[in-house]
């Protein structure tokens, strides 16, 4: 098990936003992390990587307790894309994405960087200066210096990436998750990416994991995670769920006039509160 | 010219540029003044051909430690202004801005106005040493007193933090206002010299004073240079890339208000070179610290000395204070770049 989660609590300010969280992820998995706005996502992304100080409970990478680990080794097995990264400075794109290779000669990181710019279809901005880029371009860029920073490395990485399509068209946001599920499948890479699209995670993800108030509400596949009641009574969402014969779930929203009705059946009608997580299994 | 895709100068031509052109200001600085001194002379002087005392004095004694003292102390100003901003992602993080030169130079004053009443103990400790330390120690306590005034929850804010600095200012020039006020007819002479910048003075005591500091200032900046980077994406990304945030940041205010503090110390308050240097490096050859940082030193040399011979032969045979010539060149010049380019 590269991460495994135990008993997770991580507060701001005194306040807890993640509590009593467990969830383990495997080298090779690609888990998306979902719940409604406050939810606890980032918070947790940021405690898992080290900007929020771990509050209770534990946390193992790769055998060895998440704290036991110096930044430099980590930065070679973990790789994380903040939800929003402003570059202000005249910096080009492709020195945006050098910055996440370690110190080694250009000639020994072009190679690298053309192969991720390729990927992440960037190879045309190149040369353009961050500033001027729109949000999804950006997007892509850090994308690619988070894949530039562990590209090389030997054995599973595990990649948090906080929204990292928020920004994209729907066809760059289908390529960097048909990207992210080749990396688990094919080179081992355990991926944990928060989102809200909750088709495009039902579509690509092993995984799902939804949290409400700072706790795994259920986790499982999408078809176990993604169902009618589940979406009312975490989201306040009606929705209507069909089933593809491809053997993942499609969520269609309801019209608004139906929403007050789910939000006022919905707390005594379906209740499975349960503190814990709910494995769907 | 050769430009890459993003319209800047290549890299090697651009820095043997700066260095022709510091070679350039150089030769100036030392042959201009109030007594010339040709070319053949020096030469006769270094060779030991001419046996001309007065030339031999003006060249070691009066123009090679000004020469020095001058590109020392506008490198160090120009790369304290490149380490600030990068640190505080602001391309207008100067110095000068979030108080640094003004609470070196309140310490340094403080020591000339008090120091035979208030602060005699400080002379006895310190002896030659209480300036610069006085400077120094005044320049990395308020560089220190923005960023932890500007600090929440784990956040640098930008605009607090140049709001602290305006403050900072304004209490440190109340502060230099009162000295002002209780001083004698000779120490407000010093004090002029404090605040409208200087390199009148220097002699090689002043070199052999200031210089450690400032030399360790810039050979410890480029160290920097790779988790300076990580800062332009943001403080959380220089974690995720492996550096050591806190200890960064730690460094680099020490850095910079190490090299403020000796250059304040030896040349009083010089504005601009801070600003309008890195900033300028940075639209002609890039962001990237492992550029900015050897380019601002060099350019931000070649800018004082060149401001030096300037101030020193406008007003011949007196001399402007080199501060005053600073923002006479630095202010117009830093509007037209305003008007020009946007910068951010």
């Amino acid at each position: 098990m590269l991460l495994h989660v135990d008993g997770l609590g991580v507060h701001l300010s005194g306040k807890p936003i993640v509590s009593d969280l467990g969830f383990q992820l495997d080298a090779g998995e690609l888990l998306v992390v979902l719940g409604p706005n406050g939810a606890g996502k980032s918070t947790l992304l940021k405690g898992l990587a080290g900007e929020h100080k771990i509050g209770a409970g534990q946390v193992m990478f790769a055998g060895q307790a998440l704290k036991n680990w110096s930044n430099r080794d980590l930065a070679k097995r973990r790789a994380v894309m903040p939800q929003r990264v402003e570059v202000s400075f005249p910096l080009t794109v492709e020195e945006i994405v050098r910055l996440g290779r370690p110190p080694e000669p250009l000639s020994q990181s072009a190679p690298v960087l053309s192969e991720l710019m390729e990927l992440l279809d960037i190879t045309h901005l190149r040369h353009r200066l961050a500033p001027g880029l729109s949000g999804g371009e950006q997007q892509r860029v850090q994308l690619a210096r988070v894949l530039a920073q562990v590209w090389d490395t030997e054995g599973p990485v595990l990649l948090l990436l906080d929204e990292c399509t928020s920004a994209l068209d729907p066809a760059h946001q289908q390529q960097v998750f048909s990207l992210l599920r080749r990396l688990a499948r094919q080179r081992g890479f355990a991926v944990l990416a928060v989102a809200h699209d909750l088709n495009l995670a039902a579509r690509f993800a092993d995984r799902l994991m939804l949290l409400h108030h700072g706790q795994c509400y259920i986790s499982g596949e999408p078809s176990e995670v993604l169902t009618e009641h589940v979406l009312a009574e975490v989201y306040g969402l009606s929705a209507r769920i069909l089933e593809l014969e491809e053997g993942y779930p499609l969520v269609i929203p309801r019209d608004d006039a139906w929403a007050s009705t789910y939000a006022k059946s919905s707390p005594s009608g379906f209740a499975p509160v349960n503190p814990s997580c709910r494995q769907a299994s | 010219m050769l430009t890459d895709g993003a319209g800047r100068l290549a890299k090697g031509p651009a820095l043997l540029m700066i260095l022709g052109a510091a070679f350039a200001v150089s030769v100036v600085s030392v042959t201009s003044g109030a007594y010339p001194l040709s070319i053949a002379e020096i030469l006769g002087v270094l060779v030991g051909d001419l046996d001309d005392e007065v030339a031999r004095l003006v060249l070691f004694d009066v123009r090679l430690p000004r020469l020095v003292l001058g590109f020392l102390v506008g490198a160090v100003l120009a790369v304290s202004g490149a380490i600030l901003q990068g640190l505080f992602r602001n391309p207008l993080a100067d110095p000068g801005l979030i108080g640094v030169s003004a609470g070196a130079s309140l310490a340094a004053i403080a020591v000339i106005v008090l120091g035979d009443t208030w602060l005699g103990g400080w002379l006895d400790l310190a002896g030659v040493w209480a300036l610069p330390i006085a400077a120094f120690i005044g320049g990395s306590g308020t560089v220190f007193l923005a960023w932890r005034i500007a600090r929440r929850a784990g956040q640098t804010s930008v605009a607090t933090l140049l709001l602290a600095g305006i403050a900072i200012n304004a209490i440190a020039g109340a502060g230099t206002g009162l000295l002002t006020f209780y001083s004698s007819d000779e120490e407000l002479r010093s004090l002029t010299f404090w605040t409208m910048g200087s390199l009148g003075h220097a002699a090689w005591d002043d070199v052999a004073m200031a210089a450690p500091w400032l030399l360790l200032s810039l050979c410890a900046a480029p160290f920097l240079a790779r988790p300076l980077d990580a800062f332009l994406l943001g403080e959380q990304v220089v974690g995720h890339l492996g550096y050591n945030t806190d200890w960064t940041k730690r460094a680099a205010i020490l850095i910079a208000g190490l090299g403020v503090g000796a250059a304040v110390a030896v040349s009083g308050l010089i504005g601009f070179v801070g600003l309008v240097v890195p900033h300028l490096v940075r639209q002609t050859l890039g962001a990237g610290h492992r550029i900015v940082l050897p380019a601002s030193a060099l350019a931000g040399g070649t800018l004082l000395v060149g401001a030096d011979c300037l101030a020193r032969v406008v007003v011949e045979p007196a001399e402007l204070p080199i501060g005053l010539m600073m923002a006479l060149i630095g202010g117009p010049f830093f509007l037209l770049l305003l008007l020009r380019t946007r910068i951010v």
